[in-house]
């Protein structure tokens, strides 16, 4: 009998919150606990101090200004209030929004919204790999297309789309390009500038900061205009109004920075912990499928489909490893993905997929541990499988 | 030495809170995930629903946690899809602010509801309303006739949304009793953490989702749930309901406090004090003492205290309450709202109250002495 460690490879779902994280948000708790709208007063001022530096932290990753950057409660709030905020609060005629069919929930339901509002919207397809067209794109955006929202990092798949060429072919036809960056932002190197991205939405607890914190990159561009989805006391411009939580806002600047210091090494890291993992598991067993690009993608990501294992048999086989069976959000459903349908996976291979989440805190042992399992899992099922279908003949 | 008193602002963490907020910082999970540290995290979430739910007399499956008191208005008041709203005039800019259109519900002088006119309103009209009134107001603490409110509601099919922001943890709040199909409840006002809040709906009453995404929180606000944050707020109200007897001991220092204003200034006028007001709340204007110059002397004598709400400080408007209640101008813009905590001591009172004597008495004799050149 082997260890029963538990093993926590679930880092697209959530990461733990950096302990330096941590230790950056704990004054904020006790002794300075300030509002930070109340700056007339010392408490106040020292919570507001605290969340003008956090913001100058986030917008230090992606190249933006202090002034650019929103505080949300995640990067849900976010990706709704780029999307829905922009189809209302902008003063021009256009009614044509482009997406892709592999955007989280929270992108298609917002733009699902607009569509009841009338607008046009188009869903761009991806490859096999995951990938949108290029030529697609430049097709589908005219000169009445309000906003392209294509997801930065896909957070199934891990695929990586082009921003930068993306961003050129919005800013030539004039359209606004939002991004929803939660599993790109502190992964993979952003600049708002060199990408000509006009939105970008970033979670917290995606980058090792808290849960419940998030923040909205808003162009300073009169051709961006987003109207706020709350309405109260004017706070964040007026663009989220709401007391912005001074602690959660310290942490997610932290994380950013420290993100910002860490990331080169760290995807490196990562590669080679995630390559070796799947290398020893194709060896291992046949009918390992890599699920999106091969080159594209986070260095932390790993989709794979286990063929004839349905996933849930496999998760429930070791279940001291946390790994995940499509998105968090949508695990409780029994729907298979919609991501790896629109990869063109069957079904059976949609609900025989795997998503295994390696983080800054994943080590090799842990990694190692892991293929073991799986791979253990993997035979024992398909020899019980076995046996069961020669039982039943 | 320094005395905190702006609570109604925000208030510290308590320790119950901070205690299961620092754990749960060290523990990762998604609620969705299926996986065990998701449904770990899941029954973080699920018991602080319990434990918000129990303590205001709701059912837990009502409870919709949100990133805060401003979120939760605004999902009450768009998601609740009425046409007509009827808001009260003393509402927070988060409640006005959300229903532009809406009628107004007039204040008297003491700064309670205008019941009559409510009733008044609704009679007029067949439309389904949403009527919005919160349980006590944040400048000068008065605790509003909601249950009555939400009788008066009741009659004419209309639905009550209720803004118990400052009232949960200082009064005894029960949903059932008050009648309210909606309340709003923050948690960083009751000694839990920034960035949580909740909504709480009754059974039966339909909500559009402002937020959408994900299915979390059975489709009425998606995103990933702030663990750490919900539970600590659940703890925070838990520890909060279970102590609310210092309450008692707060509006003995709170009395005190307008005794010995009232004794040093026999001008001040003290907004609310013939209606019921939470123990907590002395808010009280001096002519020719603007608001400003208060709170900045205050502050450099090491107290805090706040000109009217903390998210219009930064502006100079009087404050739309005061102007409710029929305050001119002028003495809207000389008054300030002090606000204890469960944990403010006769220290903290002496501080204020020396403080604030001392610059009133400056002020008067720089007065008088320029009426005499």
């Amino acid at each position: 009998m082997n260890q029963r460690q538990r093993i926590y490879l679930d880092n697209q779902a959530t990461t733990p919150t950096d302990p330096r994280v941590v230790e950056a948000m704990l004054p904020y708790f006790s002794g300075k606990f300030g509002n930070p709208h109340s700056d007339s007063h010392a408490f106040g001022a020292e919570a507001s101090g605290a969340v003008e530096a956090a913001r100058a932290q986030v917008a230090g990753l992606i190249g933006a200004l202090p002034r650019e950057i929103f505080f949300t409660s995640g990067a849900t709030e976010s990706n709704n209030i780029a999307i829905k905020g922009l189809a209302s609060g902008r003063r021009n005629t256009r009614r044509h929004v482009v997406t892709c069919v592999t955007e989280h929930l929270c992108v298609l339901n917002s733009v699902l919204e607009l569509d009841d509002q009338g607008f046009d919207v188009t869903y761009l397809p991806v490859d096999a790999e995951g990938m949108i067209d290029l030529d697609e794109l430049r097709a589908a955006v005219t000169g009445d297309t309000l906003l392209v929202s294509v997801m930065a990092v896909q957070n199934e798949v891990g695929v990586i789309q082009p921003m930068a060429e993306i961003g050129a072919i919005c800013r030539a036809a004039g359209a606004c390009l939002h991004t929803d960056a939660a599993q790109a932002a502190g992964k993979i190197p952003l600049d708002v500038g060199e990408m000509n991205i006009d939105l970008l939405s970033i979670s917290g607890h995606k980058l090792y900061g808290p849960m419940g914190v998030g923040a909205l990159y808003k162009r300073e561009d009169s051709g961006v205009r987003v109207a706020p989805i709350f309405s109260g006391g004017g706070q964040e411009q007026g663009v989220r109004p709401g007391t912005v939580p001074a602690p959660l806002a310290v942490g997610i600047g932290a994380a950013c920075a420290i993100a910002a210091e860490e990331m080169a090494g760290e995807a490196n890291r990562l590669r080679l912990l995630r390559d070796g993992l799947l290398r020893r598991i194709t060896e291992a067993v046949p009918g390992i499928k890599l699920n999106g690009h091969g080159e594209n993608r986070i260095a932390g990501n790993l989709n794979i489909s286990v063929e004839g294992l349905p996933a849930d048999a496999m998760m429930a086989a070791m279940p001291d490893i946390a790994v995940s069976s499509g998105s968090a959000c949508s695990s409780a459903e029994s729907e298979s993905s919609h991501v790896l349908r629109s990869l063109g996976l069957t079904d059976e291979q949609a609900e025989g997929s795997l998503r295994i989440g390696l983080g800054r805190f994943t080590t090799a042992e842990e990694t190692k541990i892991a293929g073991d399992r799986l791979i253990e899992a993997i035979t024992q099922l398909r020899k019980r499988g076995a046996a069961n279908s020669v039982a039943a003949e | 030495m320094s005395a905190y008193l702006d609570y109604n602002a925000t208030a510290p963490l308590r320790p119950e809170a901070a205690e299961i907020m620092t754990r749960l910082l060290a523990e990762t999970g998604n609620g969705s995930s299926v996986h065990g540290a998701g449904r770990r995290a899941r029954a973080h979430v699920e018991t602080a629903r319990e434990q918000v739910a129990g303590a205001l007399g709701a059912a837990p499956a009502g409870v919709v946690f949100t990133s805060g008191g401003t979120e939760a208005n605004n999902l009450a008041i768009k998601g609740a899809g009425r046409k007509r709203l009827l808001v009260s005039a003393i509402e927070h800019p988060s409640v006005l602010e959300a229903a532009p259109g809406a009628e107004i519900i007039p204040a008297d002088g003491d700064g309670v509801v205008d019941l009559a006119a409510l009733e008044a309103l609704l009679a007029g009209h067949d439309a389904p309303a949403l009527v919005s009134i919160m349980l006590a107001n944040n400048e000068t603490g008065v605790v509003q006739p909601v249950a009555a409110a939400a009788e008066i509601a009741r009659r004419h099919g209309a639905l009550l949304h209720t803004d118990a922001v400052q009232a949960a943890g200082k009064l005894p709040v029960d949903m059932v009793w008050l009648g309210a199909d909606m309340m709003t409840v923050s948690s960083h006002k009751l000694g839990g953490p920034q960035g949580v809040g909740a909504l709480i709906v009754r059974d039966g009453v339909g909500l559009e989702p402002q937020i959408r995404g994900g299915g979390q929180e059975r489709g009425h606000r998606a995103g990933t749930e702030n663990v750490p944050g919900i539970a600590a707020f659940g703890a925070a109200l838990d520890a909060a309901c279970t102590s609310m007897a210092c309450y008692d001991a707060v509006e003995e220092l709170r009395d005190d406090m307008e005794l010995r204003i009232g004794a040093a200034a026999p001008e001040a006028v003290f907004f609310g004090a013939r209606a019921e007001r939470l123990p907590n709340t002395l808010c009280f204007g001096v002519r020719g003492l603007p608001s400003e110059t208060q709170v900045i002397s205050l502050d450099l004598a090491g107290v805090m205290v706040s000109a009217g709400s903390a998210c219009s400080s930064g502006k100079v408007e009087p404050s739309h309450v005061l102007a409710a209640m029929g305050a001119p101008d002028d003495l809207a813009q000389s008054s300030i709202r002090v606000s204890l905590g469960w944990d403010s001591t006769e220290d903290d009172v002496q501080a204020f109250v020396s403080a604030w004597s001392e610059l009133h008495g400056r002020t008067r004799a720089a007065a008088a002495q320029a009426s005499a050149a």
